[in-house]
């Protein structure tokens, strides 16, 4: 099959294979099906929807796997050194509707550095090249917004997913609100605003992110932002690259740097990652750390316009009488298909079947019809 | 034309009078557009220097083309917000629509509380999560109109609606019996687009801010 034959998103997936590969990132494979309570135990990992469970024939309940991170890290030994990527499908409900979501990704788990954060962030980004030339990567860190919080004196409870929800909404009226009912200090207030409306390249918000520093929790994520950020300028990879501190996930799971990719045209995030050495920390994985992304493709086909509506069905299509030599026919279509074009034969032209030309074999050959 | 849109804001519009006072805002800040007040069948305007396109569409409509890219900002009652919970930035407060998502029921008439409450509404999620904290059982009777009529009919115990004045509520002998939020114009961006057309959507969302300080 000629590749141009493929859909976008299917000539994206084996362009982000052949990068990962050449990373040295090997491919995991896994079973359409998990034991639920890997899923039961960390729900809070796992993206919004409902799991399909079904119970095999010993009563145990299984599952449709609706992530693959999850079995990637219960895999992992002490010690190892993972670098895996995966193309799968995961299955969820989303409204009632049972869903499958071609998702590809990427975990490097072991002793993560600098280092290894950077080349995973640099993979994501190219990624996002591969999928459109027009991307942005978004990177955040768990502990900047967790520092504030933190200063803000909120206890870990139900209290902090209302902070982040309006973190992430970018809804300043509400978050002053919110500080007002748990009495938060103005000055804190003023600054989890002031951090709402920072978005852009490092160097454009560097300073007014740094007047934010409160605790070294904060600093220290601000330094590994400056950081990130400086590898990319001097690999000269900084086009695309903006930071948005407003970007939060679970900190349970989610414990360093974030990050989330978007193309042109796809109307939200369509890759996202970052350091989850918290999850490795609730499955016992003691000393170990985690940094991978996952990519949404199912978003792309929801958005991308290439191959939305097809003009015709076939490029050729040959109506033959009864009696005709079939070698002779066969001979022809395989010289008509040699330009790259699809030709159909059959006995009778029907009426729904959409095609540019259209020929007639008889017995003298090849005939044009309408 | 795909690159002069590069930069252009779609900006969707709630039909009727939120939309209306949305657009005397825009056109204040110099985001004026030819023909969008004038009653005509035309579907979408646009300025000539192509800084700005409206359309105006059902107002709980507003949410969903900003949330799909059809849209980057728009304008839309939080009661839509809190009923839909799309996926977009909640940028500005415009402090203007102001109303009142209430509880509202027969003149002197307490429900049972021992019953299940039986609430006919437009909205599913505000009374939802609202009794859901107060664990009281609930019923919810989706109706698209013709609200104030349910209890009236002893189709429902009360109702659970927008509530601007309480002229509708009193002609037909009703009365607030608890609110459940205050509700007003929110300014809208659409994530993908904050992002594409972050210099465009701050500075009018700036702008609006500016705006809305000179007002107090």
């Amino acid at each position: 099959m000629k590749e141009t034959i493929l859909p976008k998103e299917e000539r994206a997936v084996l362009a982000m294979r052949a990068l990962y590969e050449s990373f040295g990132y090997t491919k995991y494979k896994m079973s359409k099906f998990e034991d639920y309570d890997l899923y039961r135990e960390n729900k809070r990992f796992l993206p919004k929807g409902e799991i399909i469970t079904f119970p095999n024939r010993d009563g145990r309940l299984l599952a449709l796997k609706p992530d693959v991170t999850l079995s990637i890290v219960k895999n992992a030994r002490e010690g190892e050194q993972i670098r895996e990527y995966y193309n799968e499908n995961v299955y969820r409900t989303e409204d009632g509707d049972c869903r499958e979501i071609m998702q590809v990704g990427l975990e490097c788990i072991g002793d993560i550095d600098l280092y290894s954060t950077c080349e995973v962030i640099r993979l994501a980004k190219k990624s996002l090249e591969i999928l459109c030339e027009d991307s942005i990567l978004d990177i955040s860190h768990g502990a900047f917004v967790n520092g504030l919080l933190d200063a803000a004196g909120l206890p870990e409870d139900g209290s902090r997913r209302k902070f982040n929800a309006c973190i992430a909404g970018k809804n300043a009226h509400e978050l002053s609100e919110l500080c007002r009912q748990y009495g938060v200090d103005g000055e804190i207030e003023d600054r989890l605003c002031r951090l709402l409306s920072l978005y852009g390249p490092f160097p454009a918000i560097a300073e007014d992110a740094a007047a934010l520093i409160i605790n070294d929790e904060m600093e220290s994520a601000y330094q590994e932002i400056a950081a990130i950020d400086g590898y990319f300028r001097s690999m000269g990879e900084e086009a695309g690259l903006a930071v948005d501190l407003s970007l939060v996930n679970d900190m349970r799971y989610y414990t360093g740097v974030l990050f989330r990719g978007y193309v042109k045209g796809v109307p939200t995030g369509v890759l996202s990652g970052g350091r989850y050495d918290g999850l490795l920390n609730r499955m016992k994985k003691d000393g170990m750390g985690a940094v991978g992304f996952a990519v949404y493709m199912n978003l792309l086909d929801l958005y991308f316009d290439e191959g939305r509506s097809k003009e015709y069905d076939i490029d050729i299509l040959i109506t033959y009488d009864s009696g005709t030599d079939m070698a002779a026919l066969s001979r022809t279509v395989d010289m008509l298909m040699g330009g790259g074009r699809s030709v159909r034969v059959q006995k009778e032209a029907d009426t729904k079947l959409r095609y540019r030309e259209k020929f007639h074999y008889g017995e003298r050959g090849l005939e044009i019809r309408g | 034309m795909a690159e002069k849109l590069d930069k252009t804001i779609s900006i969707a519009l709630p039909k009727g009078r939120l939309g209306e006072k949305t657009y005397a805002m825009l056109e204040e800040l110099g985001y004026g557009c030819p023909g969008v007040m004038e009653n005509s069948r035309k579907l979408i305007f646009e300025d000539e220097a192509a800084t700005v396109r409206y359309f105006w569409v059902k107002p709980s409509d507003v949410a969903i083309y900003v949330e799909r890219g059809a849209a980057d900002v728009g304008v839309v009652g939080k009661d839509i917000l809190l009923e839909y919970q799309p996926d977009v930035y909640e940028l500005t407060d415009l402090g203007f629509g102001k109303c009142r998502v209430c509880v509202a029921g027969p003149e002197n008439v307490t429900p049972n509380p021992d019953r299940t409450l039986r609430i006919a509404t437009k909205f599913v999620n505000i009374p939802k999560s609202y009794y859901h904290a107060r664990s009281r059982e609930i019923e919810i009777i989706k109706l698209n109109g013709s609200i104030e009529l349910a209890p009236i009919l002893g189709l429902s115990d009360v109702i659970v609606d927008i509530v601007e004045t309480g002229t509708t509520l009193k002609e037909n002998h009703l009365e607030v019996k608890e609110e459940i939020v205050p509700i007003s114009a929110r300014f809208i961006a659409g994530k993908a687009a904050y992002r594409f057309k972050n210099d465009e959507i701050a500075a009018m969302n700036a702008k609006i801010a500016a705006w809305l300080a000179s007002k107090q």
